[in-house]
């Protein structure tokens, strides 16, 4: 017994020293750990590569004498910027200039963003309409438009706008002023008022999308269908308006007037701002009225046919059966066509708009640190871009058909 | 499966294997009588140059560069080579040109630089003696109104993204006069901008304003220049650091042209002038003293300069002078025993 013991204990050593090494063998003869591992040496590769690249290229600046590093954004920039989201001086930093830059880009990029959808759907829809005209009028701007370079059409509307009269001999508008400075209209002067009101619209907004969920809980919970109408357009109009007349019913004007160069007061909307927006959100927009037509035609035909059988309105169809189909088709190109506009705004820099790029190149020949300017820049439109796809992605999540 | 991912796994190591074999070599930082030894293999200066400002260069009617900064890159080639028509001009940006020159891409960046402490201690570059003295003018429309700085106050100022935005921030800033500066990186566009009234001022080096008036308004005399030198901006030429006698052989070209003006050495007397019995002047073209060979040049090297491009005062009138297309007054840019600041050291 023992003996055997003796015998079985020799045995199962050798076994589990077998079916250890069985098992190494299996462990890297499984296809799932095997890529793992390549997987691993090659981000190691990469990030070995990455070092190698970095420290030749600092230790070759340095030979050479160039500085390097990103100590020269503590300086100040000394220079001014013409269009500014956040107070800036010429004393400031470099960092806090590189913040206005980036500050800028988004805002032009959003606006864009905004601009291009509203007009991609308006034209795409047009695209597929039965009416003969308005069709044709839809190809050619679609043609029109995404057959310029997009930096043709930043410099047509910059010199449209360009050749508008001096200001002192503006365009009057109702309410503003129109001259190569740009679009000046009235604003409501500074007023505490304001602010409350402009809180009372956003939480009415807030409040009537509530609303709008809680009716559907109840219509899709309990087959009700609560008229709610009403109630949403008084949160977003009474509400605020009702705010607005407690705080004193301000209604003094900022009104613009012709001073010395130019206008004073009021609020201007650039030249360069809206040679850029209209740039590259008119040629955006060609792509996305192409983009909605082609998600409209992918909707079955049948599911129309159905529709209208049911006597939808041609509204109601596209509304409810059309649109949110198509949402699924149109969804992953939109989200590249918005960040090619996020990176199509760099364009900037050939007009003058003070976006990141423009900002950059300031930098860049002031300090002549060439190599960090343009790290920092790939990294903020790497990050934008991202941002972009990642919600775009969200919301792709949010429209896709839902398998459950 | 296997064995393709194997393969493309091997075939990916190989592949920065053999980029990381030839690791320093390229791109390392210029060593003494390199750039000599690559202009004379190539057979050809390579140039950096502005791409556009008349007077200092340009491309005119005839299809070819012209200006001072142009000259000035004649006169090294033809130091070195002996001839001055070779040389390859590349235009640079504002932004591109310390990169230019930094990577090799130029061997000598002739194009309007300022010589201040940062670009000569930051940049890996050197900058010759300045060879043209100038500083930030302003040029406004006639009719506007504005005789002199103060009357700015609420302009819209076009500029260039340059060290003239920071002198722009710094001149308005300190006199309390407030603007908005519109920043065109194009110089057509910019100039443009500024013609289609987009601006009320353009803000630019001095030396560069005759300039866009004579070749870019229709009719130059809609526009003023305002009186006064608002900044200071030695331009000069600029070389990689780390090759001395390159470094040398630029400095020493840039005081020749101001030697030989001094010693009334000109293009058009340069042959009867290597019969003087004055010794500056024999050591100048070489008749004595074998001064461009301690350079590494030929003994005539000023001689041919001279002959072929000009003393200073050749270049200048050539490009500047009473029957040019923009005069300017020679004002700093006038040897130092005539009321300037050109001041060539003693070639001896």
């Amino acid at each position: 017994m023992m003996k055997q013991s003796d015998n079985s204990g020799v045995l199962a050593s050798d076994a589990t020293r077998e079916a250890t090494a069985f098992r190494l063998f299996t462990f890297f003869g499984s296809q799932s750990v095997r890529s793992a591992c390549y997987q691993l040496l090659l981000a190691a590769l990469l990030a070995g590569f990455s070092y190698w690249l970095y420290s030749n290229v600092v230790e070759n600046l340095h030979a050479q004498r160039i500085s390097t590093g990103f100590g020269f954004l503590h300086q100040p920039a000394h220079f001014a910027i013409g269009e500014t989201l956040i107070p800036y001086s010429a004393n400031d930093t470099y960092t806090r200039a590189l913040v206005v830059g980036f500050l800028n880009t988004l805002y032009v990029t959003l606006c864009g963003i905004v601009l291009a959808t509203l007009l991609g759907f308006l034209v795409g829809i047009g695209r597929v309409s039965r009416n003969w005209l308005l069709m044709k009028v839809c190809v050619t701007y679609v043609e029109l438009l995404r057959n310029v370079p997009v930096i043709l059409h930043v410099i047509f509307w910059s010199m449209v706008i360009r050749n508008l009269p001096a200001p002192r001999q503006a365009i009057e508008l109702p309410g503003g002023f129109l001259t190569n400075r740009g679009l000046t209209f009235s604003v409501p002067a500074a007023h505490s008022g304001w602010q409350w009101t402009l809180l009372a619209l956003l939480a009415g907004c807030v409040l009537s999308l509530l609303v709008s969920l809680l009716a559907r809980y109840w219509r899709e919970r309990r087959s009700k269908v609560l008229p709610t109408g009403r109630i949403r357009l008084a949160l977003i109009i009474g509400l605020p308006l009702m705010v607005w007349w407690l705080s004193g019913a301000p209604h003094a004007l900022n009104t613009p007037e012709l001073r010395g160069f130019n206008f004073r007061g009021g609020f201007t909307i650039s030249p360069e701002f809206t040679a850029l927006l209209l740039g590259i959100s008119l040629y955006s927009s060609a792509y996305i009225a192409e983009i909605v037509r082609a998600g409209i035609q992918s909707v079955p035909k049948g599911q129309l046919e159905a529709a209208r059988a049911l006597s939808f309105s041609s509204w109601h169809v596209m509304r409810y059966v059309v649109i949110p189909q198509a949402m699924r088709v149109m969804v992953p190109p939109l989200a590249s066509k918005y960040v090619s506009l996020a990176k199509n705004s760099s364009i900037a820099v050939v007009i003058g708009y003070p976006e990141l790029a423009n900002i950059s190149n300031t930098m860049m020949s002031q300090t002549g640190q060439a190599l960090e300017a343009i790290a920092i820049m790939m990294v903020v439109y790497l990050v934008i871009s991202g941002t972009t796809s990642l919600l775009m992605n969200l919301f792709n999540r949010y429209v896709a058909i839902k398998e459950r | 499966m296997l064995k393709k991912s194997h393969l493309a796994a091997s075939a990916l190591l190989l592949a920065l294997g053999s980029f990381l074999a030839p690791a320093q070599a390229e791109n390392a930082p210029a060593v003494n009588g390199d750039t000599v030894k690559k202009i004379k293999a190539r057979g050809e200066l390579v140039c950096g140059v502005h791409p556009a400002r008349h007077g200092f260069a340009a491309i005119n009617s005839k299809g070819q560069w012209e200006g001072l900064d142009v000259d000035f890159c004649r006169a090294l080639a033809t130091a070195v080579l002996g001839d001055a028509s070779k040389v390859r001009f590349t235009p640079l940006s504002t932004a591109q040109r310390f990169m230019a020159l930094q990577s090799g891409e130029v061997d000598v960046l002739s194009r309007n630089t300022t010589a201040t402490l940062t670009n000569d201690v930051s940049l890996g570059i050197s900058f010759a003696p300045p060879n043209f003295y100038t500083g930030t003018g302003f040029m406004v429309r006639a009719n506007s109104g504005v005789k002199k700085l103060e009357d700015l106050d609420g302009a819209t100022v076009c500029v260039t993204p340059s060290s003239t935005e920071r002198n722009v921030a710094q001149i308005f800033g300190s006199r309390n006069i407030h603007y908005t500066p519109v920043v065109i990186e194009n110089n057509k566009e910019y100039v443009a901008a500024y013609l289609a009234g987009r601006c009320d001022v353009i803000a630019r080096d001095k030396v560069a304003l005759p300039g866009i008036l004579a070749f870019d308004t229709d009719k130059p005399q809609d526009h003023v220049l305002l009186p006064g030198m608002y900044s200071k901006e030695p331009l000069a030429m600029a070389v990689r650091k780390g090759d001395n006698q390159w470094y040398d052989i630029v400095k020493w070209v840039v005081y020749a042209t101001f030697d030989a003006e001094e010693m009334d050495v000109n293009q058009s007397n340069v042959d009867e002038k290597l019969k003087s019995t004055d010794p500056d002047v024999q050591g100048l073209l070489g008749v004595t003293g074998g001064f461009g060979q301690k350079l590494g040049l030929d003994d005539k090297w000023v001689y041919n300069i001279v002959k072929q491009v000009g003393n200073y005062g050749d270049i200048y009138n050539r490009h500047f002078g009473p029957k040019s297309a923009e005069p300017l007054d020679r004002d700093l840019n006038n040897q130092w025993n005539k009321g300037g600041l050109l001041y060539g050291l003693p070639i001896r």
